[in-house]
């Protein structure tokens, strides 16, 4: 792996990386300090313990009112939106091959109550979520969301991971679903999507790819029947406000 | 004769290589626009292609969404299969099962609606299997493909006096509105279906994206240059990997076409995704392994036969 070797005891470190912003590597758990140094653009890499959780989990916990498994404030404040591609060897011991992350914008409606029932504060997945989100939901936990590189650096990711600590509800939710907690190491990279004060990454692209849609569609005639359809609208954010979850 | 024994193995065997080894040519592809691109959308393909050459170092999947994994099978006219196109069936079945383990892939099948998860990849009409027939081959050809399944594809019927402005539309809203954030997970290549019945369309296109290579182009010379055509304008949308603004959208664009209602021009786009797995394998009669198992990551599917128009 190319994880820059500039590992020193802060836990913030920089170094120019091809083509994105600055490199910072962060021991887990991750102070406000070390996040509101984050800047947008920037490569992460984690080193610390993580889990993963997703609509199953939210579902168990936010919905149903299921207890957390484990002292997840004391143990990890990092919560991945993904499910590893892993199996069990003849040891018991779980063997992960890939890492790869799934897209975060259908968990909003959970995050408010996640956040006070987790205090997670770097929510790990792709495609970010509305800046909306980061305002009502993220600020106000004091939490930032780092975006997996590519969505399909799986194997990278997959290096990262030291061991595998414990899996909650495999039996109950099936591993894609259940609660993984892993102890990671160089484990990256990924971006700054969203940073402390709510700004997002993927908006300010989008900002830009959008002053040239119109001239794209300009001269073509549209078909002869048209769709029944929520935008037609080009420039709009296609990811939906839900309900809250309730906290 | 053909034994289940080999299928099971070769269905096996290319079951690691689509999950492990990126196609050459798709990384080609890859190389080429990190060459060309800037800023965030060079880094993420530069990440990419260490992405590819880690996983291959360590023979551990390059993604750990490792799809829908499926089955495309061609059947030379010749072929005898040991224990018939059942048995056939069954040991794909089994390999995929295996695979899932040893990989290992992630167990992404589930029940539509209870959700449950057999963490094998096989169910109900699961692994998906497509058939097609080569004449004067003696052969078995599997081909798999592990492609997610939630961003990137869509259908439209449109009709023709829509023409190649209406196909340049619902290509362009496809790829704006999966692009976006990078849901699609581009640059891809991007098969198109153009007529056929509504689902011989979307079979059509899902084909043209995942079993042709980069560089392939469709034997009607106009069709070839349409493909070069909608693959620049997919590239002049100004969005890279990820949605970040950049050109490289489309590694490639492939069209497949099939006779369809004389009203309608019906049309789907796929995208396959930044890891563009798929992986064949030629099983011939007999018993020597070296000559009985030939690899390969061009799947050759669309073959003259295939295409072919008339009665014969």
């Amino acid at each position: 792996m190319n994880a820059p070797d500039n590992r020193d005891d802060s836990t913030v470190a920089t170094v120019a990386g091809a083509g994105a912003g600055p490199v910072t590597r962060l021991t887990l758990p991750a102070s406000a300090d070390d996040l509101a140094r984050l800047q947008l653009g920037g490569v992460v890499y984690l080193d610390g313990v993580i889990y993963t959780a997703r609509e199953g989990v939210y579902k168990r916990v936010v919905e149903d009112g299921a207890p957390l498994p484990v002292d997840l404030p004391a143990l990890s404040r990092v919560n991945f939106h993904c499910s590893p591609a892993a199996a069990r060897d003849a040891s018991g011991e779980y063997r992960v091959g890939g890492v790869t992350a799934t897209a975060s914008f259908r968990f909003a409606k959970w995050m408010r109550a996640w956040f006070a029932l987790s205090s997670a504060n770097i929510i790990i997945g792709k495609g970010g979520m509305r800046a909306q989100d980061y305002a009502d939901y993220f600020v106000p936990a004091g939490a930032v969301y780092l975006t997996t590189v590519g969505y399909g650096s799986g194997a990278l990711l997959g290096r990262g991971i030291v061991r595998v600590r414990d899996v909650f509800w495999a039996d109950e939710l099936g591993s894609a679903q259940a609660l993984w907690v892993f102890e990671v190491a160089d484990f990256g990279p990924f971006l700054v999507e969203s940073d402390l004060a709510g700004n997002s990454l993927f908006e300010l692209h989008s900002r830009e790819v959008n002053t040239r849609i119109d001239a794209l569609y300009a001269g073509l005639k549209a078909p002869a029947m048209r769709r029944f359809g929520e935008t037609d609208n080009r420039q709009d954010e296609l990811f939906q406000a839900t309900e809250d979850g309730g906290d | 004769m053909i034994s289940c024994d080999a299928i099971e193995t070769a269905a096996h065997q290319i079951m690691h290589n689509a999950a492990i080894d990126i196609p050459e040519d798709y990384r080609r592809a890859v190389a080429g626009m990190a060459a060309r691109e800037e800023g965030l959308s060079c880094f993420v393909l530069q990440t990419m292609l260490e992405n590819y050459d880690a996983a291959s170092a360590d023979r551990r999947p390059m993604c750990a969404d490792t799809g829908l994994p499926r089955y495309y099978v061609k059947v030379g006219n010749e072929a005898r299969i040991e224990g018939g196109m059942v048995a056939l069936e069954k040991a794909l079945r089994v390999a995929t099962a295996r695979a899932t383990r040893d990989i290992p892939l992630r167990p992404n099948r589930v029940h539509p609606l209870w959700r449950t998860d057999p963490n094998n990849n096989v169910g109900m009409f699961a692994p998906e299997i497509d058939w097609s027939f080569e004449p004067r081959a003696d052969w078995l050809e599997l081909t798999t493909v592990h492609k997610g399944g939630l961003f990137g594809t869509d259908y439209r019927m449109l009709f023709p006096g829509d023409g190649v402005d209406g196909i340049k539309r619902f290509l362009l809203d496809t790829l704006i509105a999966f692009g976006k954030r990078g849901l699609a997970c581009q640059p891809a290549i991007v098969g198109v279906g153009l007529g056929g019945a509504k689902d011989a369309c979307m079979t059509l296109g899902k084909q043209a994206a995942c079993l042709r290579v980069v560089g392939d182009r469709h034997p009607d010379p106009k069709i070839a240059a349409l493909e070069l055509e909608l693959k620049d304008l997919g590239n002049a949308i100004g969005m890279g990997p990820m949605g970040f603004a950049g050109r490289a959208m489309v590694a490639d664009l492939h069209i497949e076409v099939g006779h369809t209602h004389t009203g309608g021009m019906p049309m789907s786009v796929h995208t396959f995704c930044l890891s563009s797995r798929r992986a064949t394998v030629r099983i011939c009669p007999g018993d020597a392994p070296q000559f009985q198992f030939q690899y390969r990551s061009d799947p050759q599917w669309f073959s003259d036969y295939m295409r072919r128009e008339g009665i014969e």
